[in-house]
């Protein structure tokens, strides 16, 4: 190869790689006029007062942030106590359903298996919500089956319940949790595990010591990616919670509705967008712990 | 607010008196002129015939969009946000007051609108709105208590057995109405804009909401329909309207002795409003006696339209039904909510936020 | 050897048991996920109006709403519906064009270019997908009333919300999807297939469409396909950037779960999802197609 041709080369590929900034461009001014921005406004219009009408005013205020932590923390609390058990059923139920389809021996079977999984997934969120309104109802259907077969006498109430929106949230997000720990079962060797056997583990060892970490980093991503919309969820409580199951994210809707806050709804959603924050946090250095050990 | 009990019982004496007078009547025809437009109609959830919309696309050669909201509140909100390109809506009386009182109303033009001369004239020149410079009125009608007539044999005559019910009931998310109905028992002017007197209201329903599993978006209806709740606290006409669907005496309205609310729902015109000259032709169409009546025969509510009680076109059951007509010793007791103030409202908002998250817990 | 023995034995016992406990979790995990799907497609056919016991077989729900659609005086609110679909359709088409592009474009920055500050625009890019939809929603809500009370100050033209401020929101939650997708297909992509077109004397134009882009289109379709799947199902943040008559279907679908209970909702439901899964398959076939052609 001669020596011109190569340095001509050098510098078209500098040149691409100049270019390079330019093709990112416009999606980063894209997404800071329309995600940046809006954040930005969010986060000042939380510190100012509220007008008539709820619009927001100067001057600066923290008394938004004050009603968040005072009256609303007990609904805080709730959705995140909410959105953490949703996370914890999901691992129990999800872990052992992506061990068993990554295990499947035939590739057709495995694909199917994990078909199953998706598929749900595919029809509008609204309406699997609104199909646990039908099970879950007092002349619904679970009542229904549990009345003629006289396990009960009177129709349970589940509808309208935390025990309902905590079904609604598992049922959307569960998954959210299969997928990566699929992901990262099937990229297993499970040679590991015939070593451990070797120098005497027995089954929980070598699940505890083997499986376990070497599938953290599917397990962290799926907590995570349920732990997050779980917080935030707006239409499961709206549709299946009632009052007892309010969570943070209908109080959000209502500041920007009936109740007309809008100052009051930023600080509200600032603060969940802090505890989303957090737990990102912790899902990233986690990550990095499992990584580095 | 005894004032407009008393102008009901005018109303009330009038109607059952009259009969079908079988007046010719022509077809409402569409002024000139509108082809191509297009009009954008934000009213209340369940709250207009199936038919009445299309009529109108095709007399007028518009095309008509629609969406619909659960309380005033909410629509105020929107409409104060800026109105996102509405030319109609349907706000009761106090909020009528509010939102012209913040300019967020255009004029009527009533030139525009002959078929003023339809609407009952005592329910015209009300106090939220004396010379109808803003609004005419669409239906009213009153707050009360749907409930099974299963778990009710002998019906509900007092709000205690709302409170009292050991089963799921829906409260209706009308913080006015339902603060209101507090205050009659506590002895409070329902419209009280005294902090005091607005806490200890929200307190009362706090304590008495033991048995709320929701406070329904107008929708407490549906709730009682598929049978999750047995009690739901209702517009009247939210309640006939499933009665008359099933074609059964599964449920049934009542409003309790004690009281409850009577409002007025009007047609307005929202400031920025991009096509008030067509809004206003579709106010005139409303009135009209014919279509006023379709749609009362639809919706279940009291018609303001004289004409169209006078006409015959009202079907007889609606006219003799008396929970859209209710007797004139219960009119007295119900009250009309009023505007309040930024102040109030500000109190009334915050209460209203607290009872919902304390009744869930 | 004997408490060896012992061991084993256990340890055989333990392991049967977490066998059987690895076949039953998931039988239960199945039945979770179905069951709701399978009680709404059988209700839809249930001849009354009751989802508490299947009373018999019918067809008249469905026969109502098509009724409806065929109708000379076609209904109201299948009018609104129709409307509402054609809706999504156009607010998912248009927004999915442009996030395609737009998400491609930082794709192949961030994998080709070289230019600082890449961290942060992996954060940038990564934030949209983590967070929550209400908050999305409402930022967007507020940030398009203050740009349109600007724009009416200075211009003295009111502005509404409508299809642009919807399909600018969808824009916005769809790059991420997109570009992460296109990045996948072109972190599997070997560099040298430029390197060797360049080395052919094609320009990085040429190179590009000629080489870069046939290799990573399965990745940008379904990146594309993603985008607008996310489209046509999002509720929250239409529902706060929507303005006047650009009701889109899930929008419209809130306001029939709400407010009605006839089984003709269970029939519209199983409808909706025939359509979905019947997407679906259309793409993944299409996909497993243009995968193999690669």
């Amino acid at each position: 190869m001669d020596r011109q041709f190569s340095l001509d080369m050098k510098t078209r590929w500098g040149h691409m790689k100049k270019s390079g900034a330019l093709l990112a461009l416009p999606t980063i001014a894209w997404l800071f006029i329309f995600f940046v921005l809006p954040l930005l406004i969010v986060l000042v219009v939380s510190f100012l007062s509220r007008g008539r009408g709820g619009v927001a005013l100067l001057p600066f205020t923290l008394q938004h942030y004050e009603r968040t932590f005072d009256v609303f923390f007990i609904i805080l609390r709730r959705s995140i106590s909410l959105a953490g058990l949703t996370t914890v059923i999901c691992l129990l139920v999800g872990y052992p359903l992506a061990f068993f389809i990554s295990t499947r021996r035939r590739r057709l079977v495995q694909q199917i298996t994990l078909f199953l999984v998706i598929l749900p997934f595919w029809t509008n969120f609204l309406i699997r919500t609104y199909a646990w309104r039908i099970l879950l109802g007092e002349q619904g259907t679970i009542n229904g089956l549990l009345l003629s077969v006289g396990v009960i006498d009177e129709p349970l109430t589940m509808l309208n319940t935390q025990f309902a929106v905590l079904v609604g949230l598992v049922y959307g997000f569960l998954p959210f949790m299969v997928l990566p720990i699929y992901a990262s079962v099937e990229r297993f060797n499970f040679r590991y595990v015939d070593a451990a056997y070797d120098l005497g583990a027995n089954d929980a060892r070598a699940f505890l010591r083997v499986i376990l970490p070497l599938t953290m980093p599917g397990v962290l991503a799926g907590c995570a990616l349920v732990f997050i919309p779980s917080v935030g969820a707006f239409v499961t409580p709206d549709l299946l919670g009632g009052t007892r199951g309010l969570m943070i994210g209908n109080l959000i809707n209502k500041q920007f509705g009936g109740s007309g806050n809008m100052p009051l709804g930023s600080a509200l959603s600032i603060v969940m967008m802090a505890v989303v924050m957090l737990s990102l946090l912790v899902y990233v250095f986690a990550n990095r712990r499992e990584r580095g050990a | 607010m005894k004032k407009l009990g008393l102008l009901l019982i005018v109303v009330l004496l009038l109607a059952p008196a009259v009969t079908a007078q079988d007046m010719a009547h022509e077809p409402w025809t569409c002024p000139e002129g509108y082809d191509g437009q297009t009009l954008s109609i934000f009213n209340w959830s369940t709250y207009i015939a199936e038919d009445t919309v299309p009529n109108f696309e095709e007399a007028c050669g518009v095309t008509v969009n629609y969406d619909i909201y659960e309380s005033n509140e909410a629509m105020l909100a929107r409409i104060r946000q800026g109105n996102p390109g509405y030319d109609i809506i349907v706000p009761s009386g106090g909020t009528v007051q509010r939102m012209a009182e913040e300019m967020l109303l255009i004029p009527l033009d009533m030139e525009m609108i002959p078929n003023v001369a339809n609407v009952i004239p005592d329910l015209l020149g009300a106090a939220y709105d004396p010379e109808n410079e803003y609004s005419l009125p669409y239906q009213w009608g009153t707050v009360g208590v749907g409930y099974r007539t299963e778990v009710f044999p002998d019906g509900i005559n007092s709000w205690d057995q709302v409170w009292e019910h050991d089963g799921p009931v829906a409260w209706l998310d009308d913080r006015q109405t339902m603060l209101g109905i507090a205050h009659l028992f506590l002895g409070n002017d329902p419209n009280t804009t005294d902090a005091d007197e607005i806490s200890a209201a929200r307190d009362y329903l706090i304590d008495k909401g033991g048995n709320v599993v929701t406070v329904a978006a107008d929708d407490g209806q549906v709730l009682l329909e598929r049978g999750d709740v047995d009690i739901a606290i209702e517009y009247n006409g939210d309640i006939l309207q499933i009665s008359w669907d099933c074609e059964c005496d599964d449920y049934a309205y009542a409003i309790p002795d004690e009281g409850s609310n009577v409002w007025i729902d009007n047609l307005s015109i929202p400031v920025d409003a991009p096509n008030p000259e067509l809004a206003n032709v579709f106010i005139d169409y409303i009135l009209d006696a014919k279509v006023g009546a379709d749609l009362t025969n639809y919706i279940w509510y009291a018609s303001p339209n004289q004409a169209s009680i006078e006409s015959g076109y009202i079907d007889e059951e609606i006219l003799n039904d008396p929970a859209i007509f209710p007797p004139a010793e219960q009119v007295a007791k119900l009250f009309a909510i009023i505007d309040v103030g930024a102040e109030a409202e500000e109190l009334i908002n915050n209460a209203w936020d607290e009872l919902l998250i304390f009744l869930g817990q | 050897m004997l408490i060896n023995e012992g061991a084993m034995g256990r340890n055989r016992r333990i392991r049967r048991l977490g066998q059987a406990g690895l076949w039953l979790n998931p039988m239960v995990a199945y039945f979770f996920l179905w069951a709701p799907i399978l009680v709404l497609v059988l209700f839809s056919f249930n001849s009354s109006r009751s989802v508490a016991s299947f009373s018999g077989f019918t067809l008249k729900w469905y026969s109502n709403i098509l009724n409806n659609v065929m109708g000379a005086e076609s209904a109201f609110s299948t009018a609104i519906m129709l409307n509402a679909f054609r809706n999504s359709l156009f607010v998912g088409t248009v927004a999915t064009a442009i996030s395609t592009v737009l998400g491609t474009m930082i794709a192949l920055a961030m994998a080709r270019g070289k230019f600082p500050g890449k961290r942060l625009i992996d954060g940038l890019l990564f934030l949209p997908v983590v967070i929550p939809e209400i908050t999305q929603a409402i930022s967007l809500a507020i940030f398009f009333k203050v740009a349109f009370d600007w724009f009416a100050l200075l211009s003295g033209e009111r502005v509404f919300p409508g299809f642009h401020t919807i399909i600018a929101a969808h824009v916005t939650f769809n790059i991420s999807y997109v570009a992460i997708v296109a990045r996948a297909r072109l972190a599997d992509m070997n560099p040298r297939l430029e390197e060797a077109a360049n080395d052919l004397g094609a320009n990085p134009w040429r190179a590009f469409w000629r080489v870069t882009f046939p290799l990573i289109l399965p990745g940008v379709i379904s990146g594309a396909l993603l985008a607008f799947t996310l489209s046509l199902d999002d509720f929250v943040i239409t529902f706060f950037t929507s303005g006047v008559g650009t009701t889109t279907l899930p929008v419209f679908v809130y306001g029939l779960l709400k407010l009605t209970v006839t089984p003709e909702v269970n029939a519209i439901s199983t409808i909706m999802m025939l359509i979905s899964t019947l997407l679906i398959g259309i793409s993944l076939a299409m996909q497993g197609r243009a995968a193999s052609r690669v």
